[in-house]
């Protein structure tokens, strides 16, 4: 039966693929930054799974490790982040990212 | 001993270190005691050192100490490395001698100037680099305060660089040392290749071993390295900057551009005696150069109005004397003038920077005259001085001049025509100091009533100074009392040619110079005959020569005073008579002006087509090209800058996916 | 691991991720996040990421997203903004077309691939365990494991810095119109 065979890999990459895609997608679309910054947060759980489940299939376990590594980037990304948003919303009151461009060349 | 040999050039730099870093926070006292004080320090280390080479035995009197390996690379090996023999001892006491008092003269008469630490801290900046030339075992260590010293002699020629003429002068004598610092350089470059190394000690030895087959080669050298000392020592015809070098305050006039700086050229030629004496047509040719410079600057000094310009003639005319001595082959006369001469020329320098001090800054003699009655000490110790440079006994010049004199006929390479020159410039030279100091000093006062009500002796600090220096021009010949005199009054074996018998291990004994003479040219085929003619022992004639000397010098003195204090106005009389003459020595030969048509004029015309030609168009093409080139290419890709971060993000993506599809084919 | 529990699982978290992407309100897109994040979670666990799962469900969907929503509540912006209405029209289509490339290279690359795993590794029985990823991180992964201590040190002064008023209100007296800075 179908639905009590063993899930290959490949499942896994594409799932990890949809999210991510979903994840830069979102990002691209969307003008609020912390939506955005939520974004990312979901691309780098793509990645995450991705890594658990080659580490599951390979059966080494370092996979998970990176994982680790990963969440404390990302936490890392997520204090100083928000520490910008807070810092550009107090001076423009506004964080529409499309009024942030005076970088323009 | 090794111990503290390098503390001797450390202490003026210590001195420099804390006059530019906090001078201008210190009280000016302590500024200029500081300044004093390291350069006293060095003067007593010297001594020191110097009692100890006399300690040692007369062959093995010299001290090597290698501080530190500096260059290093392939088959090039430079040390920072210190050698103190005779040579150099007598050049840092010197040095650090005169250039103490000079430092204390320089209390007093730079008092006044606002740039006060930044004065002391370039006189010991020169200090640190005269040392460091002087004490140097190889000629790069050599180089490095060569090109020290002239850069702290520009700085000190300009050291009043408002005034134009002053920073003017400053360019004109860098300009004209970088031209001889070019053959000094090649010089080196030249010796490296023959040689395969700078130090002294291995060059040396390696042309003492093969003088014959060398000879050539280091005739080359030698010239080369006789370029660098005539723009340093200026001679012709490099002499032109030292004149102009008056602007700068009378103390660096006398430390530098007299004492000491001036002298670097006569010790570096005394110091690389051997290859000289390998090369006797670099031989002649120094002291050719020698002997014309003398007679030249001598006449010129005849009819100069400006105080420091006839002392500076004077010092253009004795630093020939020493390259003449040099040159017949006898170096320790050179150098042992170099040392009186030291001593007379910074006394009649700062003598002359009292009267200019008391006349508020006039340094035209035809406005002075009779100061004696204001100015005593400065008076009599100029006397000193003058009767000094003149060669009148007992004072220090008339043994120097008078064993150059002898030299440049007795020595291995003498000849008639340089005893000529010798004598000729000495009676030139006791006529223009008599002149010079019977103008200032005698007869009728010519100053304006203001500048007589100003008139006054200068403070202790630079009177004392006068009269130390003094002493010393009057003593110093004692040092070297000929064999000839000695012999004559019975003198002990030590006080005959003490100075020479101690400088000997350092330039060489006349049957070593023979014996170089001789090997260079392969033989006698030539004709060094005479080198052998024992000239040097014939008393009577030595003596005879010494009085014609005499006479001549007296003669010229009295002359002076006739001339310029019994009959006032024969000199302009003379003058009127002979306008010609008078003209040209005025506008000294019009050099000046032969160099500015043949030199600086075309100069300035290639600089100005390079200018136009060249540099417009070529290089600022390529630059202003490249420039336009990347503002196009930026207006092209600014379009991509567009501020939203989205867009950035859609780019990164993209990048991402190429990145993946051509991992993926 | 069987195709059931893995769809199921793995749709939750699809869908709530489609959430996040297309809900109007920022807060409610945080809470589809969280959704998604315990989604992800339990499919770390049914890959015996025992350790991980806990981690994911006590930082990420417990204090990453409590950050995130207290800065929310700070800043306090209305949800305004269209959700998928930029100002730039064509961004929409960029953004698709980009999604759907990156979409197509992954089921493409598994597509063709014949060496890919296609059944679990046999895992001795404490995989996944706190002792084992303890030991994996602190014997063969230690330097990295330092470095990470100092980029936390970095964000967390660099956060501090950034968020210190002082340094940053161009206005000194007087809030700007609107603003609430606190």
């Amino acid at each position: 039966m179908i639905w009590n065979a063993t899930v290959p890999f490949g499942a896994w990459a594409v799932l990890s693929g949809l999210l991510f895609t979903m994840g830069a997608a979102g990002f691209l679309v969307r003008r609020d930054p912390i939506v955005m910054f939520m974004c990312i947060e979901l691309m780098l759980n793509a990645g995450n799974l991705l890594f658990v489940a080659a580490a599951r299939y390979l059966g080494v376990v370092d996979g998970q490790v990176y994982v680790f590594f990963v969440m404390t980037v990302a936490a890392a990304e997520v204090a100083v982040g928000l520490a910008i948003i807070v810092a550009i919303f107090r001076r423009k009151t506004t964080i529409d990212v499309d009024e942030m461009s005076e970088m323009r060349g | 001993m090794r111990a503290y040999l390098w503390l001797i050039p450390l202490l003026p730099l210590l001195g420099v270190l804390i006059n530019a870093w906090f001078g201008h926070r210190l009280p000016r006292r302590v500024s200029g005691a500081v300044a004093c004080l390291v350069v006293f320090g060095s003067f007593v280390l010297g001594v020191a050192a110097l009692i100890r080479l006399i300690g040692m035995p007369p062959g093995q009197r010299i001290i090597y100490h290698k501080l530190f390996p500096w260059i290093s690379t392939g088959g090039f090996e430079s040390a920072v490395a210190l050698m103190y023999d005779p040579l150099s001892a007598v050049m840092v006491c010197v040095v650090t001698g005169v250039g103490f008092l000079i430092h204390v003269y320089s209390l007093g008469y730079m008092a006044h100037d606002p740039r006060y630490p930044r004065f002391f801290a370039y006189m010991n900046l020169f200090t640190f680099a005269m040392l460091m030339l002087v004490l140097a075992d190889n000629f790069l260590l050599m180089f490095v305060g060569w090109e020290g010293v002239g850069l702290c002699s520009y700085l000190l020629i300009g050291f009043w660089f408002e005034r134009k003429s002053a920073s003017d002068a400053g360019m004109k004598a860098f300009i004209v040392n970088r031209v001889g610092d070019f053959g000094f350089l090649l010089g080196m470059m030249f010796i490296f290749a023959v040689f395969g190394s700078l130090r002294f000690h291995d060059v040396f030895k390696q042309v003492a071993a093969d003088p014959a087959t060398l000879t050539l080669t280091v005739t080359g050298i030698c010239l080369l390295l006789f370029v660098g000392a005539t723009g340093k020592s200026a001679q012709i015809p490099l002499y032109v900057w030292l004149p102009d070098a008056m602007e700068g305050p009378t103390p660096v006039s006398a430390l530098i551009h007299a004492a000491t700086m001036v002298t670097a050229g006569v010790y570096m030629v005394a110091r690389c005696w051997i290859m000289f004496l390998n090369a006797p047509l670099a031989l002649t040719v120094v002291a050719c150069i020698g002997a014309l410079t003398a007679l030249f600057a001598a006449t010129i000094a005849l009819v100069q109005n400006d105080i420091k310009r006839v002392l500076a003639y004077s010092t253009i005319s004795q630093l020939g004397y020493m390259f003449m001595a040099c040159g017949a082959g006898v170096f320790a006369a050179g150098v042992f003038h170099l040392m009186t001469h030291a001593f007379f020329k910074a006394l009649l320098f700062l003598g002359a920077g009292s009267v200019m001090h008391a006349m508020s800054d006039d340094t035209d003699i035809r406005r002075m005259g009779g100061l004696m009655k204001w100015l005593p000490v400065t008076g009599v110790t100029f006397w000193v001085g003058t009767l000094a440079i003149s060669g009148i006994p007992p004072f220090s010049g008339f043994f120097s001049k008078d064993e150059i004199i002898w030299s440049s006929l007795a020595g291995p390479m003498g000849s008639w025509v340089f005893w000529v020159f010798g004598v000729v410039t000495a009676a030139l030279t006791a006529f223009y100091m008599a002149r010079l100091t019977f103008k200032v000093f005698h007869g009728q006062p010519r100053m304006s009533g203001e500048q007589k009500h100003h008139l006054h002796e200068s403070p202790p600090s630079m009177a004392w100074v006068l009269i130390l220096l003094a002493v010393g021009a009057s003593l110093a010949g004692f040092l070297n009392i000929p064999p000839a005199i000695a012999h004559l009054l019975h003198l002990p074996e030590r006080w005959t040619a003490a100075f020479t018998n101690f400088l000997e291990p350092s330039v060489g004994t006349h049957e070593q110079a023979v014996y170089l003479l001789e090997a260079s040219v392969g033989g006698s085929q030539i004709g060094f005959a005479k080198l052998a003619h024992g000239l040097q022992h014939n008393a009577a004639l030595e003596f005879g020569l010494m009085g014609i000397t005499l006479a001549l010098a007296a003669g010229a003195i009295l002359t002076g005073r006739w001339m310029y204090v019994s009959r006032p106005g024969t000199g302009t009389a003379l003058a009127r008579k002979l306008p010609f003459l008078f003209r040209t020595l005025q506008n000294k030969y019009y050099l000046d002006e032969f160099y500015k048509a043949v030199i600086v004029r075309p100069g300035m015309a290639l600089g100005n087509a390079l200018w136009r030609g060249f540099d417009v168009l070529v290089i600022e093409g390529i630059v202003n090209g490249i420039a336009i080139a990347t503002a196009i290419i930026s207006r092209l890709f600014r379009v991509f800058q567009t501020g939203y971060v989205r867009n950035y993000a859609a780019g990164i993506l993209a990048g991402a996916i190429l990145i993946i599809w051509v991992l993926m084919r | 691991m069987t195709w059931l529990t893995f769809l199921i699982v793995s749709g939750i978290a699809v869908i709530f991720a489609g959430g996040l992407i297309f809900s109007r309100n920022a807060v409610h897109g945080a809470m589809c996040l969280v959704a998604s994040f315990c989604a992800i979670a339990t499919l770390f666990l049914l890959l015996s990421a025992e350790f991980i799962f806990v981690v994911q469900i006590a930082v990420y969907a417990g204090a990453i997203m409590v950050l995130f929503l207290f800065v929310m509540m700070l800043l306090n912006v209305q949800g305004q903004e269209g959700a998928l209405a930029g100002r730039a029209p064509g961004q929409l289509l960029v953004a698709l077309a980009l999604g759907a490339a990156l979409l197509g290279q992954a089921v493409w690359l598994v597509a063709r691939g014949g060496e890919i795993i296609s059944r679990p590794a046999r895992i001795p029985a404490g995989f996944g365990s706190p002792e084992d990823i303890g030991t994996a991180l602190f014997t063969r992964n230690l330097l990295p494991f330092e470095i990470t201590s100092l980029v936390l040190l970095a964000a967390m002064a660099g956060a501090v810095v950034l968020a210190r008023k002082a340094g940053l209100s161009p206005k000194p007296n007087g809030a700007p119109a609107g603003g609430k800075p606190e």
